[in-house]
C-alpha cells in the first residue's frame, strides 16, 4: 500500500462525492420553482440508496472475479474481504476500502444523471425503484465489462474514468426513459423556462470542481498521470465552454450563462474517456469540438421531439460519445489513436460505443417497462400540474 | 377629483415621483405590474429554445387629485417619464367619487 496514493484517492472519492449534490443544484435551478425538490432529490437520495446496493452487492457484481467476461461474481458481497489492507485489491498501491468508495461515487452520480432526463414528471417510489434495478443491472455489468475484468477492457477500449460506463450509458437510459415517459404536460405549448439559474452555475462549478477528482483519481495513484488528467479535464473544460457560448453567440446573437455552464458539463464529459490518454493541446481540441457538437445535440429533441427535459442526452449521451470516439483518435498516452497509426483503436472504441448504447438503451427499455407495470412511473396529471414538491413530498422549495 | 394612473418603465419612477412631489403631491401608491402594449413583450433563449415572454415588468403610480390639477400633473408625469421609445407607457385619468380619510374621517378635497 502507498499511503500518499492513499490519501490521494480518499479525497478525490470525496470530490466526486460532491458531484452529486453539485448535479443537484445543477438541474434543480433547470426546473420550474415547483418541481425544484424533486429534482434535487433525484440526485440526493442517490447518495443514500446507491451507496447502500453498491456496498451490498454492486461493488462486487462490477469488480468481483470475472464471470465470462460479463459479470463479477459474488466474492465481495457486504464487503466480504473488502478490508483496510490491499488484499484482493484491484489497485494493489491501495486498500481495498479506497478503491470501493472510489468507485462507490460514481455508482451515485451515474442514475442520478439520467434523472434529468424524466425531471418534473417521475414519481419518486417509480424512480426509487427503477434506480435500484438500473444500478444492479445496466450500471454494475458496464462497470465490470470496462474495468472489472470483463470483455471491453479486454478488447482494449480505452476508458479512462467513465465515458462508456458514467456518460453514454446514463445517455442511452435518458434516450429510452424519455422515450417512454413521454412529454411533459403542457410541452411545447408553455414555456419551461429555469426557475433558478444562478443555482444552475453554481452547480455546474461544483461539477467542475468535484470532476477533478473524478479524472484525476482514475489515475489510481498520485503521480504524473493524475497531473495529466487534472490538467486535460480543465482545459477540455475551458475549451468547450467557450466553443459553447461562441456557437451560441453565432446561432442566437446572444451568449448565455446557461450556454457557458452546459458547455462545460459537456467539456467534462468529452474528456473523461480520454483524460489520461491525452496531452493538454489535444484536450483543447476535444474540448472546442465537444461545445459545438453538444449545442447541436440539444437542438436534437426538438428536431425528434422528445421531451429529454434537461438534456442529458444531448449532453452525456453525445458528449460521451464523441469523448469515446476521440479517445480513439487523439490516444497518445500509454495508448496509440488513430493519430498515432492506430487505426484499429478507433475500431476498438466504435464497438464499445456501439455495445454501450445497444445494452443500456435496451436494459434500460425492459426495466422501465417492469416497474411501470408493477408501480407506475408517471404522477396523475392533476399531481403534475401541481408540481412534485407537494405531490411527492408534501413541501414547497420557496415560502415567498 | 380625478385619479391619474401612470404606467411606466420602472427606471422612471424617481423621475415621476420627484416632478410630481414639487407639484405639491402629497401622496402617492405605487404598484410593480406586468402587461404590454404595442411594444409587446420580449425574447428569452434557454438552451437554444425561445421563449416568447409577454408581460414586460412595469411600474403603476396612482394619484388622487383635485380637479384644476389634473393638467398640469399629467403635464409633468409625461414629461418626467417620457424616452421616446417604444414602451415608455400610458396615463389615465378617471373620475373619483368620493374619498375619506380614515383617521379622520375628512372626506372630499380635505382628504387628498
Amino acid at each position: 500500500m502507498n499511503p500518499v496514493d492513499n490519501a490521494f484517492i480518499l479525497i478525490c472519492a470525496a470530490l466526486v462525492m460532491f458531484m452529486t449534490p453539485g448535479l443537484a443544484l445543477f438541474y434543480g435551478g433547470l426546473v420550474r420553482n415547483k418541481n425544484v425538490l424533486s429534482t434535487v432529490m433525484h440526485s440526493f437520495m442517490m447518495l443514500g440508496l446507491a451507496s447502500v446496493l453498491w456496498a451490498v452487492v454492486g461493488y462486487s457484481l462490477s469488480f468481483g472475479s470475472d464471470i465470462g467476461g460479463l459479470i463479477g461474481g459474488m466474492d465481495f458481497a457486504f464487503l466480504k474481504g473488502v478490508g483496510m489492507g490491499v488484499e484482493g485489491s484491484p489497485a494493489d498501491n491501495l486498500p481495498h476500502l479506497t478503491f470501493m468508495i472510489f468507485q462507490c461515487m460514481f455508482a451515485v452520480i451515474t442514475p442520478a444523471l439520467i434523472s434529468g432526463a424524466f425531471a418534473e414528471r417521475m414519481k419518486f417510489s417509480g424512480f426509487m425503484v427503477f434506480s435500484a434495478i438500473w444500478l444492479l443491472l445496466v450500471y454494475a455489468p458496464m462497470c465490470h465489462w470496462v474495468w472489472g475484468g470483463g470483455w471491453m477492457g479486454e478488447m482494449g477500449a480505452l476508458d479512462f474514468a467513465g465515458g462508456a460506463v458514467v456518460h453514454m450509458s446514463s445517455g442511452a437510459a435518458a434516450l429510452a426513459c424519455a422515450l417512454l415517459l413521454g412529454k411533459r404536460k403542457g410541452y411545447g405549448r408553455e414555456p419551461f423556462i429555469p426557475h433558478n439559474l444562478p443555482m444552475t452555475i453554481l452547480g455546474a462549478g461544483i461539477l467542475w470542481f468535484g470532476w477533478f477528482g473524478f479524472n484525476a483519481g482514475s489515475a489510481l495513484a498520485a503521480d504524473g498521470l493524475a497531473a495529466n488528467a487534472f490538467v486535460t479535464t480543465h482545459m477540455a473544460t475551458a475549451a468547450a465552454a467557450l466553443s459553447w457560448i461562441v456557437a451560441e453567440w453565432v446561432h442566437g446573437g446572444k451568449a448565455t450563462t446557461l450556454g457557458a455552464a452546459s458547455g462545460a458539463v459537456a467539456g467534462l464529459v468529452a474528456i473523461t474517456p480520454a483524460a489520461g490518454f491525452v496531452t493538454p493541446m489535444a484536450a483543447i481540441v476535444i474540448g472546442l469540438i465537444a461545445g459545438v457538437l453538444c449545442f447541436g445535440g440539444i437542438m436534437l429533441k426538438n428536431r425528434f421531439g422528445y421531451d429529454d427535459a434537461l438534456d442529458v442526452v444531448g449532453i452525456h449521451g453525445l458528449g460521451g460519445t464523441f469523448g469515446a470516439l476521440a479517445t480513439g483518435v487523439f490516444a497518445s498516452i500509454g495508448a496509440e489513436g488513430l493519430f498515432m497509426g492506430n487505426a484499429h483503436q478507433l475500431w476498438v472504441q466504435f464497438v464499445s460505443v456501439v455495445a454501450t448504447w445497444g445494452y443500456c438503451f435496451i436494459m434500460t427499455v425492459v426495466i422501465f417497462k417492469a416497474v411501470d407495470f408493477i408501480i407506475g412511473m408517471r404522477p396523475s396529471e392533476e399531481d403534475e400540474v401541481r408540481g412534485l414538491d407537494v405531490t411527492q413530498h408534501s413541501e414547497t422549495g420557496y415560502q415567498l | 377629483m380625478k385619479k391619474i394612473e401612470i404606467i411606466t418603465r420602472t427606471f422612471k419612477l424617481d423621475d415621476v415621483k420627484v416632478a410630481l412631489s414639487e407639484l405639491g403631491v402629497t401622496g402617492m401608491t405605487v404598484t410593480e405590474v406586468k402587461g404590454f402594449g404595442r411594444q409587446g413583450g420580449h425574447k428569452e433563449v434557454y438552451r437554444g429554445a425561445e421563449y416568447q415572454v409577454d408581460f414586460v415588468p412595469k411600474i403603476k403610480i396612482e394619484v388622487v387629485v383635485e380637479d384644476e390639477r389634473v393638467a398640469e400633473l399629467v403635464r409633468e408625469a409625461k414629461e418626467a417619464a417620457f424616452t421616446g421609445n417604444v414602451g415608455d407607457g400610458k396615463i389615465f385619468v378617471s373620475p373619483v367619487d368620493e374619498v375619506i380619510r380614515i383617521r379622520t374621517g375628512e372626506t372630499g378635497d380635505e382628504a387628498i
